[in-house]
């Protein structure tokens, strides 16, 4: 009973406390822009929606970090992955699923490399995206220095079908029932974070990442295959930041170089508001995707006050951040003295 | 051979190693790199362009090989405070204008000011890691965030001019000084650093804590003191590097001033053959490895890639010396050779 209680104190406690705030934020929307629509189903999937992309590239970088690393190239490689699909359909006349499968395929790639050099050559993560981000950002440039539209009707038809919900809907004033909709990206996000939730709670995988991010040492002597392991969770995270960068781009439909600056930052930000320690070992995706959802909720009060500007969203994540990390690192101390 | 081994195996053979193969390079793709001439009394040239333009490269890898060495982490933080500082001088220079043709208030004390902003950045930063424990990039990432916000809101999200003469002096040079200020400024900092580190025992402390801060408590040292006083420090010297940088550009750019600089700041402590897990450090190989990035950036320029472009070479060589670097692959290697021969003696046998 007492280890039950003990277990909930810590990581799963400050879960709780990020779905709480998401859930008051908002509330507070709700009661302060509840005129504009802020109430509404669709406003709610919006977030969703607009995030489809991040929700996906914040699950990957859970499971990086969770082995303890860092992946801070995922921004640059969502702008690559954009202009590449931009390029080659606008410039190269590919279809649309060529393109697709060609993303994914060089989101595996990057994903290889990265992994190789971290987990064979033992060089330090943070270096290795380091170079994968420049690598990713300047390949953009080099690719194309214009911002390039998408006007592939295929890849747009997917972009743009609506599927709506037969629930939540609302009587507009004309009497016509209007139903709140979501994006094919949406679902995909969504079946993402379900399957890899499911990977790193029940596969052999996903345990060995979290025995590999507490305890490196310990995880080897155990006679897991760290390496490999390692290895294999860059690979999955390349992947995954493609098919984020390919979810992205159905918002944006175009491709350009300073597209997604940032992100990374967004992505490691969601990861730790949701409760992913950066010492590895301690992390779970639907936590990231409330840290996302939060982002997402600053967004959008800063969308509906109307005079704030942008930069509010950078300075209101990180305060948030800061009371993160800052009792992260209380329930670290509170943690290290009952065992003492 | 026994000479070339010990060569080698100094501290610092790698970084002047890279350091030489990027001149050649840089030699070989634009023959006149290091041609000097004189304009407007300034020297001027590619290898001169190198040491100016690389003074902000310079100053942040000296504040961050000390971090790097002490706190096992790295401040990401540098950038962002660079643009915060320089929010803070140009706006109080300029009195909360927009652009102005002439001081409002005083520039030292503005230079003053944003000195002491950054200092206290630096402080926040130290107190996240020393006090509270929280992993170095993490506790940075926070400022690394918000700075840039809070750089725009000092300058109301518009670029601050101060367009005066002498405020281009640091970024530029003094009249009747044929060297460009900013490198009397990077050589001031560095010697200054490590006289601090070479007549105290302060360098050896700060490796001690690096390489396992338990046991430096136990010693007797102040482990948090310690790691408290570089990111002090490295804010310091961020906040030097972005009054060079908007001396350099007379102006606040909240969104460009030190981009990606942090990232330039950790590859140039990197290339310095420096450890990124903490401990023993030479910050003669992080300037080195700051001058080696920055010759790259130039000579880049010169063969006329686009600045958007750069960054893939930059990426490639990156990850070429860094694997160089790196025991494991060497150990690879060494194995593959054993196992060749190996197989080459037991072919001879069954032969």
């Amino acid at each position: 009973m007492k280890k039950q209680r003990r277990r909930l104190d810590g990581n799963s406690f400050l879960l709780m406390i990020t779905i709480l705030l998401f859930v008051i934020m908002y509330l507070i929307g709700v009661v302060l822009f509840k005129d504009q629509g802020f109430a509404k189903t669709q406003n709610f999937l919006n977030l969703f929606i607009s995030n489809a992309g991040l929700i996906v590239i914040a699950a990957g970088m859970t499971i990086v970090m969770i082995t303890g690393g860092i992946d801070i190239s995922v921004g640059s490689v969502v702008a690559m992955v954009c202009m590449i699909l931009a390029w080659s359909m606008e410039n190269a006349g590919w279809g649309a699923i060529q393109a697709m499968i060609f993303v994914l395929f060089i989101g595996l790639v990057f994903g290889l490399v990265q992994g190789w050099l971290v987990a064979y050559l033992k060089i330090q993560p943070f270096i290795v995206t380091l170079a994968g981000m420049f690598f990713a950002r300047g390949m953009t440039a080099v690719i194309s220095k214009e911002m390039i539209s998408i006007k592939n009707e295929l890849f747009l038809s997917w972009a743009q079908y609506k599927i709506y919900l037969p629930f939540g809907g609302y009587v507009n004033k004309k009497g016509k029932l209007i139903l709140p909709y979501i994006y094919p990206s949406v679902i995909i996000a969504l079946a993402v974070l379900v399957i890899v939730f499911i990977v790193l709670k029940y596969t052999k995988f996903g345990r060995s990442i979290y025995a590999i991010g507490g305890n490196e040492q310990s995880a080897l002597m155990m006679g897991l295959n760290v390496k490999r392991t390692k290895l294999k969770a860059y690979i999955l995270e390349g992947f995954l930041a493609s098919l984020g960068g390919f979810l992205f781009c159905l918002n944006t439909c175009s491709g350009f170089v300073e597209q997604a600056k940032g992100f990374e930052m967004d992505a490691i930000a969601s990861s730790v508001i949701g409760g992913t320690l950066l010492t590895g070992g301690v992390g779970n995706v639907f936590g990231s995707l409330f840290g996302v959802l939060i982002k997402g909720t600053i967004e959008a009060f800063i969308t509906f006050q109307g005079t704030l500007s942008s930069w509010w969203t950078r300075i209101t994540i990180a305060a948030m951040l800061c009371f993160f990390i800052v009792l992260q690192s209380i329930f670290a101390a509170a943690k290290e003295k009952n065992k003492k | 051979m026994d000479k070339v081994k010990k060569l080698t195996s100094k501290r610092l053979f790698m970084p002047i190693f890279c350091l030489v193969i990027m001149l050649i390079a840089a030699v070989i793709a634009s023959p006149d790199f290091f041609k000097i001439g004189v304009q407007n009394g300034v020297l001027y040239g590619r290898i001169i362009d190198v040491i100016n333009r690389g003074s902000e490269v310079v100053i942040l890898a000296v504040g961050m090989t000390l971090v790097v060495a002490a706190s096992a982490g790295t401040d990401i933080s540098v950038g962002a405070v660079m643009a915060v500082v320089a929010a803070v001088t140009c706006s109080f220079i300029a009195g909360g204008q927009q652009s102005v043709n002439e001081y409002i208030n005083n520039p030292i004390l503005g230079a003053m000011l944003g000195i002491l902003v950054g200092i206290l950045c630096g402080c926040f930063n130290g107190l996240l890691v020393a006090k509270l424990k929280i992993q170095p990039m993490v506790a940075t990432l926070i400022l690394f965030t918000a700075g840039r916000g809070i750089a725009q809101l000092l300058t109301n999200g518009q670029i601050t001019y101060v367009r005066v003469e002498s405020f281009k002096k640091l970024g530029a040079s003094i009249p009747g000084v044929p060297i460009p200020t900013a490198i009397f400024v990077t050589a001031f900092v560095v010697l200054l650093t490590l006289l601090l580190l070479k007549k105290t025992a302060l360098g050896m402390y700060i490796e001690t804590v690096g390489i396992n801060s338990k046991a430096a408590r136990l010693v007797g040292l102040k482990s948090t003191k310690i790691i408290f006083m570089v990111y002090a420090f490295s804010g310091f010297c961020a906040s030097i590097a972005g009054l060079i940088n908007c001396s350099r550009i007379y102006s606040a750019d909240a969104n460009n001033i030190g981009l990606n600089l942090e990232l330039d700041a950790i590859l140039a402590v990197a290339l310095g053959g420096n450890s990124l897990a903490g401990g023993k450090f030479s910050l003669l190989g992080s300037v080195i490895g700051a001058y080696t990035i920055q010759t790259l950036t130039t000579t880049l320029y010169a063969v006329s890639v686009s600045s958007d472009q750069i960054p893939v070479y930059k990426a490639i060589v990156v990850v070429i010396i860094v694997s160089l670097q790196s025991p494991e692959l060497m150990r690879m290697i060494r194995r593959l050779r054993a196992k060749s021969s190996v197989q080459t003696t037991s072919g001879k046998g069954a032969a």
